[in-house]
C-alpha cells in the first residue's frame, strides 16, 4: 500500500524548494476543492509507493483562513501516513508554534530543521537531540537551498510511516487546562476519531465553530464543557483562545531555551536588517521602488539594448509567427493542396489569432522570471508594507501595484502578477481591475483620435490614462462593498521574512509554470475565438448567396455589426460610423491593436495601414465627432480586454463565474462611463440632443455616485477595546 | 491604556493583554503576540502606516489599527 506524507511548515520556510528537491518533476498541481488554493502532491524520488502531498504555507491551523482549512480538513480526514514538518532553524520560536499544534493531531512527526547553514553562519546551535525529546519526534537538520538532509529527512518520515512510530503528545498545558481538557475528552469520547482525541479536545476549549459543528454535540453535553472552559478561563483570568496560545509558546520558550543558543545579542542587526535599513527607509523607499519597477519594466516591455523580454516578443512576432511558421504551413497547405477556405483558415484564422497572443510568451517569461526573484529574495513583502497605506483605501493590498505597474506594458502579465497577492478579496479585485490600465495595444487606438479628431494633442493620451486609473480606484471603492467581496477582514499581519538568495531552481520551475499555465489557457480560448472570428470576417452573403468575401463590408461581421449596433446607440455611436464601430470593437478582443486595423479594412484602406492609422484620419474625422470618438475611446479602454487577457483572468480567477463576472463588469462598466460622457458632454457641445438617453445618463452618473458614496455594511469591524 | 500603535520607534515594550475579537486578534496570537512577550518597534511604513516589529526574533508588519488592539506596558 502506498504511504501518503502530508509537508507542512509556515510561509517562508522553504517548503516549496524542499517539495521540489524531493519530488523532481513528478509533480501534480491542482486545486483544494472548493478554494483557490493550490493543490501540489508528487512522489518522493526512488520511492514509487511514497506521495508527498504539499500542503499550503500556514502559521496555524486555526479556522480563519482557507490555507488553514484546507490544511486542517487534509490532516484530520485523509489520514496522512506522517507529517513531514520544515521548520526555518533561524525562526525556530515562531516555526514551532505550528509544530506543537501538527504533533497534537497525533500522526508520526518529522521536523526538518531548515536553514541550518545559515544557523550555523549566525554562530547559533540548535541541540537536535534535546529538541526531538522534549517534543517528541525525530528531528533532521537540512539545508533545503544547498540540498543537504532532505533525503534524510524524508526518509525519517517513511521509517515512521511504515513502523506507525506515533508520536508522543508533549505537555505543553499547566494543570487546569489539562484538567479541563481532560473532562472534555471524556465527554467526546466515542464522538470522534479515537487517535484526534486529544485534537478535538483542544479544538473545543478554543471554541471553534467549525469543530463545535463537525462533532455535533448535544446542548446538555456542550453545557458541560463550557462550564469547565469558563472555571478554566476564570483561574486563568483570561479567554480560551489565548490561553492556548499563551501556553503554547511558554512551552515553545522553554524548549528553545534548553535546545537553542543564539550567539548574537538580542536586537542586534542582522545583514537582512541593515538591507532593510535601506530598501524600506523612510525617504529611500519609494525611489527604490521606483527603479526597481522601471528596472523589471525595462527588462521585460522597454526598448532598450538590454530589454530581452521586448526581443523575443519582436522575434516571435516578425520571425517565428511571421515568417517562419507561416511559410513552413504554407509550404504543407500548398503541397497537400488544401482547399481555399483551409488554407485561410490556418493562416488568416489560427496562425494570425493564436500567434498574436503566442507572441506575448517571451515577455510574460522574463516578467515572470523577474517576478519570481523578487518574490524568491523577499522584496514583495516590503513592497507591501511600503505601499499598503495607500491601496488598502481602494479594496486593493500593497501588493496590488505591482499588478497595475505591469499592465501598463501588457495587462496579461499584470493579471498573472497578482498571483503575489495572498488574501483572496485583495486579489480578485486586483485582478479584476488590472485590465483597467491602459496597455501598450491600447496605445494605438489613442493615437487614432489623437490624431484624426484631437490634432495630436498629447492632453488625449494623459486623459486615457486618467480615466484608467481612476476606472481602477473607483471601481476598487465600489467592489470592495459587494457582499461577495466584502467578506471577512483580512488581516494584515505580515511577516517581513530575511532577505535570502533566490534559489534558481524554485525562479526558473515557477516561471516555466505561469508561462506554461498561460500558454494552455489562453491558447484554448484564443484559438476557438480567432477561427469564429476569421469565419465571420471572411464570408458572408453577396446577393442573397452564401459565399467567401474580401471585402469587410459585407462579411458576416458586417451584417453583425449592423444587427447589433444599436446597443451602442446611447453611447452615441450612430449613423454609418455605428457599425465599423461595433465590429472595430469586437476585433479588438483579439488584440487590441487590431481596432485600428479594422477601421483600415472597413474604410477601405488598401495600402499597409501606419501604427496610428495616419492613412485613415481624414475619413474618421468626417464619420466620428470630438465627444463620439471620446466616448468610442473610453469605452475601448475599459470594456472587455483582449482575449489573451481574459485568458490570464480565467487562469487567476480559477473559476468560470469569476471571470464572467469580471468581464461583465467592464463591459458594464465602459458603458456606462461612456454614456455618461457622450450624453452629458455631448449636450453641451451639440453632438447629442435632450432625450431619454439624457435622463438614463444622469440616472447612471446618480448610480455611480451612490455606488461609490455607499455606507460599506462589511467594513472591517471596528476594534472593540476592553473586552 | 497605552498600546502597540502608541510605542515609538525604537521602543522595547512588553504585551499585557490583546484586545478585540476574532480572526485578526487569532493571527495576531498566531504570529506569536502573546501575554509577557517583549516587542522591539523597528519603524514605521514611509507612508505612516503599517509599522514593522520585532517579535520572538523576527520581522513583523501591522497596521495601526490592529496594533491598537495590543495593550502594552
Amino acid at each position: 500500500m502506498s504511504i501518503k506524507i502530508a509537508l507542512a511548515g509556515n510561509p517562508n520556510s522553504g517548503k516549496t524548494t524542499l517539495f521540489n528537491i524531493l519530488t523532481g518533476s513528478n509533480q501534480y498541481v491542482g486545486n483544494w476543492p472548493g478554494v483557490t488554493v493550490e493543490k501540489k502532491e508528487g512522489n518522493l524520488k526512488g520511492y514509487e509507493d511514497v506521495v508527498i502531498q504539499d500542503l499550503p504555507g500556514i502559521y496555524s491551523l486555526s479556522p480563519y483562513s482557507p490555507e488553514e482549512l484546507v490544511t486542517r480538513t487534509y490532516l484530520v480526514g485523509e489520514h496522512p501516513d506522517a507529517i513531514l514538518n520544515i521548520v526555518d532553524g533561524t525562526n525556530i520560536e515562531r516555526n514551532l508554534y505550528l509544530t506543537t499544534q501538527l504533533i497534537e493531531l497525533g500522526h508520526p512527526v518529522v521536523i526538518a530543521v531548515n536553514m541550518i547553514d545559515l544557523v550555523r553562519k549566525n554562530g547559533d546551535t540548535i541541540d537536535l537531540d534535546k529538541l526531538g525529546r522534549a517534543l517528541g519526534c525525530a528531528c533532521v537538520e537540512i539545508s533545503a537551498l544547498k540540498g543537504e538532509g532532505c533525503f534524510e529527512a524524508a526518509k525519517k518520515a517513511v521509517e515512521l510511516a511504515r513502523n506507525h512510530t506515533h508520536s508522543e503528545i508533549p505537555h505543553v498545558y499547566n494543570g487546569s487546562v489539562e484538567h479541563a481538557l481532560a473532562h472534555i475528552e471524556e465527554s467526546i469520547e466515542g464522538k470522534v476519531d479515537s487517535c484526534y482525541l486529544r485534537w478535538y479536545a483542544i479544538k473545543l476549549f478554543e471554541r471553534d465553530e467549525m469543530v463545535r459543528k463537525e462533532v455535533g454535540l448535544d446542548s446538555g453535553l456542550l453545557a458541560h464543557i463550557e462550564k469547565h472552559i469558563i472555571d478554566c478561563e476564570w483561574e486563568m483570568d483570561d479567554d480560551a483562545e489565548s490561553i492556548v496560545a499563551d501556553q503554547r509558546y511558554t512551552y515553545i520558550e522553554r524548549i528553545i531555551a534548553r535546545a537553542v543558543t543564539k550567539k548574537a545579542a538580542k536586537h542586534s542587526l542582522t545583514l537582512s536588517d541593515k538591507i532593510d535599513r535601506i530598501v524600506t527607509d523612510r525617504i529611500l523607499a519609494l525611489p527604490i521602488f521606483a527603479g526597481v519597477m522601471f528596472l523589471m519594466y525595462a527588462i521585460a516591455m522597454g526598448s532598450f539594448p538590454f530589454s530581452i523580454g521586448t526581443m523575443g516578443t519582436d522575434w516571435a512576432n516578425d520571425v517565428l509567427f511571421g515568417e517562419w511558421i507561416p511559410n513552413l504551413l504554407d509550404t504543407v497547405l500548398t503541397s497537400l493542396g488544401v482547399s481555399g477556405w483551409l488554407y485561410g483558415l490556418v493562416m488568416d484564422g489560427i496562425v494570425a489569432g493564436v500567434g498574436a497572443v503566442l507572441g506575448f510568451v517571451p515577455q510574460i517569461l522574463v516578467l515572470s522570471l523577474l517576478l519570481s526573484v523578487l518574490e524568491d529574495v523577499g522584496y514583495m513583502s516590503r513592497v507591501a508594507f511600503i505601499m499598503d497605506r495607500i491601496l488598502r483605501k481602494f479594496g486593493l493590498s500593497g501588493k496590488s501595484i505591482i499588478p497595475m505597474l505591469v499592465a501598463t506594458g501588457c495587462g496579461v502579465p499584470g493579471i498573472l502578477a497578482s498571483r503575489t497577492i495572498e488574501q483572496e478579496r485583495d486579489r480578485k479585485i486586483t485582478v479584476m481591475t488590472t485590465g483597467f490600465i491602459p496597455c501598450g495595444a491600447k496605445m494605438p487606438i489613442i493615437g487614432l483620435f489623437a490624431g484624426a479628431i484631437f490634432g495630436n494633442s498629447p492632453l488625449v493620451a494623459v486623459s486615457a490614462f486618467f480615466i484608467g486609473v481612476s476606472a481602477v480606484v473607483v471601481s476598487g471603492v465600489i467592489l470592495k462593498k459587494f457582499k461577495s467581496l466584502a467578506g471577512k477582514p483580512a488581516p494584515f499581519v505580515m511577516e517581513l521574512p530575511a532577505y535570502h538568495l533566490p534559489s534558481p531552481r524554485n525562479v526558473l520551475r515557477s516561471t516555466m509554470e505561469r508561462g506554461w499555465d498561460f500558454v494552455k489557457r489562453a491558447a484554448t480560448i484564443v484559438l476557438l475565438s480567432s477561427i469564429v472570428l476569421w469565419f465571420l470576417q471572411s464570408y458572408g452573403f453577396v446577393d442573397g448567396t452564401f459565399m467567401a468575401v474580401e471585402d469587410n463590408n459585407v462579411s458576416l461581421l458586417a451584417d453583425l455589426g449592423k444587427a447589433i449596433a444599436w446597443i451602442f446607440y446611447p453611447l452615441g455611436w450612430m449613423g454609418d460610423m455605428a457599425w465599423k464601430a461595433t465590429i472595430a470593437t469586437i476585433t479588438g478582443l483579439i488584440a487590441k491593436e487590431e481596432v485600428v486595423m479594422t477601421f483600415g479594412t472597413l474604410y477601405n484602406y488598401a495600402g499597409e495601414l501606419s501604427e496610428a492609422g495616419d492613412e485613415i484620419w481624414g475619413m474618421i474625422a468626417a464619420d466620428f465627432g470630438p465627444v463620439r470618438a471620446y466616448s468610442f475611446m473610453i469605452f475601448n479602454l475599459l470594456c472587455a480586454p483582449c482575449f489573451a487577457a481574459i485568458g490570464a483572468i480565467k487562469r487567476e480567477m480559477h473559476d468560470m463565474r469569476w471571470t464572467v463576472a469580471t468581464i461583465a463588469y467592464m463591459c458594464i462598466f465602459a458603458y456606462v462611463i461612456s454614456m455618461i460622457v457622450f450624453q452629458l458632454v455631448g449636450l453641451f457641445t451639440g453632438e447629442a440632443t435632450f432625450g431619454i438617453f439624457t435622463i438614463a445618463a444622469v440616472a447612471a452618473l446618480a448610480g455611480l455616485l451612490y455606488l461609490i458614496l455607499r455606507k460599506n455594511k462589511y467594513a472591517d469591524t471596528k476594534v472593540k477595546v476592553g473586552v | 491604556m497605552k498600546t502597540l500603535k502608541d510605542a515609538r520607534v525604537g521602543d522595547t515594550i512588553t504585551v499585557v493583554k490583546l484586545h478585540g475579537e476574532g480572526a485578526v486578534r487569532r493571527r495576531i496570537m498566531d504570529m506569536g503576540i502573546t501575554k509577557n512577550v517583549e516587542i522591539f518597534v523597528r519603524k514605521v511604513a514611509p507612508l505612516g502606516d503599517p509599522i514593522e516589529i520585532n517579535v520572538r526574533g523576527y520581522e513583523l508588519s501591522l497596521r495601526k489599527t490592529d496594533a491598537e488592539m495590543i495593550e502594552v506596558r
